[in-house]
């Protein structure tokens, strides 16, 4: 046998084959977790979707997530999995005519939501336009920063998520981690998630945030009262948004959102479309009302409105 | 004939009755928001008056003194409350504060009234606003959505005496994308 055909039978010859062998293992062996985790990443990692587990299924998660964000951040937390109440689908109102800008609503949600403070995350971004132009959003300023205000000659929109009754976010998730509950509220299952950033893409409104990082959330300032599909802490990697603060509307006494109840003019409303008697109704009804993006036909139940 | 007329009597009672009903009908589908909420006298779930700390009951210096209900300028007490901005030249103290007894306020029908009912007084003017608040919508309400809702008074937001709202400050924008690290 020639020296050469010898040496070539010894040697590790690369072919495509297994190269790509290689590549699809170590790509798999990347996604495990890691050797030493503990029994709770394990099973987060074989958690099924949201909606397709079963109750005795929901316990163990809750469980499960109550005890690790207890101990991260040294205080009892309740992750609520309160379900859509009947007869209820929700209405936002939000009063151009009174709002002056103050920004008191984004730090009232970052607050109540566990948003991220560092990179910083706001699900509420107040815009502010020229009353001149009006509605153009091609010459909205989001910056501004004056020492008071209304400023003369603006006006101030706050957007957030529409919860569109089309919505568009949810279409395009590959993995259906995101889908709209009955009571209109859109919601991210956050441990199914794979972070492609696709629904961002797809919101008109800008009102998708991702979580590029682990989340900066100070355990003095943590909101123990969460929902797992809402304010519950959130991994690094995940897309989060405005949930109409369901920990807390969520409820058969249930109070007001977070940013309703900051708002220092009274801008904001919320309510039940489909309680005839409610404010919200009173606003579609009475009022000079608007959605913002009418024409993409996401039927936002998210209501713009002038008082006066 | 007879058997006619009686006929076409039953069809016109059976008109009249149609047109009540759906007149009936349409009015009970729109009486939620033509008649208030509550009624008038009823309270709505408010915070106390915020008074000037001490200024309050006005009696305790008010009763021994003889009021005086000749239109002046006030130059040794309350020379502070201004009426600004509040149709000043058509008004002045005694429009709103009772002559006789300081501690209520006063309709224009002459009816005394508490403080915490103020928004009666207000919405004399001011009636479209009113209805809204009812309605929770002039105004903050909180509380709950599906409860008890908490109002405001007017004068929890609005001086009475100088009613425009004062510019605040924002609180800070949020960080431009590319600080964003």
């Amino acid at each position: 046998m020639p020296d050469k055909e010898t040496r070539d039978e010894r040697v590790f010859r690369l072919t495509r084959r297994k190269a790509l062998k290689g590549l699809a293992a170590g790509l798999g062996a990347l996604a495990l977790p890691k050797k030493d985790a503990s029994a709770a990443v394990w099973e987060s990692f074989f958690q099924k979707n949201f909606r397709e587990l079963s109750r005795a299924e929901i316990q163990d998660v809750v469980s499960r997530l109550e005890k690790e964000y207890s101990t991260r951040y040294g205080k009892p937390v309740k992750v609520k999995t309160s379900p859509p109440m009947e007869g209820v689908l929700y209405g936002y109102g939000l009063d151009l005519s009174r709002c002056i800008g103050c920004r008191r609503c984004v730090y009232g949600c970052v607050g109540e939501n566990n948003q991220s403070r560092d990179p910083q995350i706001h699900w509420i971004t107040v815009l502010r336009l020229d009353k001149e132009r009006g509605v153009d959003l091609e010459h909205a300023e989001r910056y501004y920063n004056p020492a008071n205000v209304p400023e003369e000659g603006h006006f101030y929109m706050p957007v957030q998520c529409q919860q569109c009754e089309n919505p568009p976010c949810t279409k395009v998730c590959p993995v259906q981690a995101t889908w709209k509950e009955n009571d209109g509220i859109v919601v991210v299952d956050y441990n199914w998630c794979i972070g492609c950033r696709y629904c961002m893409a797809a919101c008109p409104y800008g009102a998708r945030h991702f979580n590029w990082k682990k989340p900066g959330l100070p355990a003095g300032e943590m909101n123990p009262d969460t929902h797992y599909l809402g304010n519950r802490p959130r991994p690094v990697g995940v897309v989060e948004k405005c949930i109409f603060c369901m920990q807390r509307t969520r409820e058969a006494d249930g109070k007001y959102p977070a940013c309703v109840e900051v708002c220092p003019v009274g801008a904001r409303k919320f309510g039940n479309l489909l309680d005839p008697q409610n404010e919200i109704r009173f606003v579609i009804e009475n009022k000079r009302v608007f959605i913002l993006k009418e024409d993409l036909n996401t039927q936002p139940k998210f209501y713009y409105f002038y008082s006066v | 004939m007879n058997n006619r007329s009686t006929r076409i009597g039953i069809l016109f009672v059976m008109a009249v009755v149609l047109v009540f009903v759906a007149v009936a009908g349409h009015a009970g589908r729109r009486e939620f928001w033509l008649t208030p909420p509550k009624s008038e006298t009823e309270d709505y779930m408010v915070p106390p008056p915020p008074f000037t700390e001490g200024i309050f009951p006005c009696s305790e210096c008010h009763a021994d003194m003889t009021p005086n209900p000749k239109r002046r300028e006030l130059k040794e007490e309350h020379t502070d409350i201004q009426l600004k901005n509040h149709a000043e030249n058509e008004r002045w103290c005694l429009d709103c504060h009772d002559v006789k007894d300081r501690d209520k306020l006063r309709l224009v029908s002459g009816e005394q009234i508490d403080f915490n009912h103020s928004y009666r007084l207000c919405g004399q003017c001011h009636g479209d606003k009113y209805r809204d608040w009812r309605m929770g919508i002039h105004g903050k309400r909180t509380g709950e959505w599906n409860g008890r809702k908490e109002y405001l008074l007017c004068a929890h937001c609005h001086n009475p005496h100088n009613p425009r709202f004062k510019p605040i400050s924002p609180k800070a924008p949020p960080e431009r994308s590319e600080n964003i690290q």
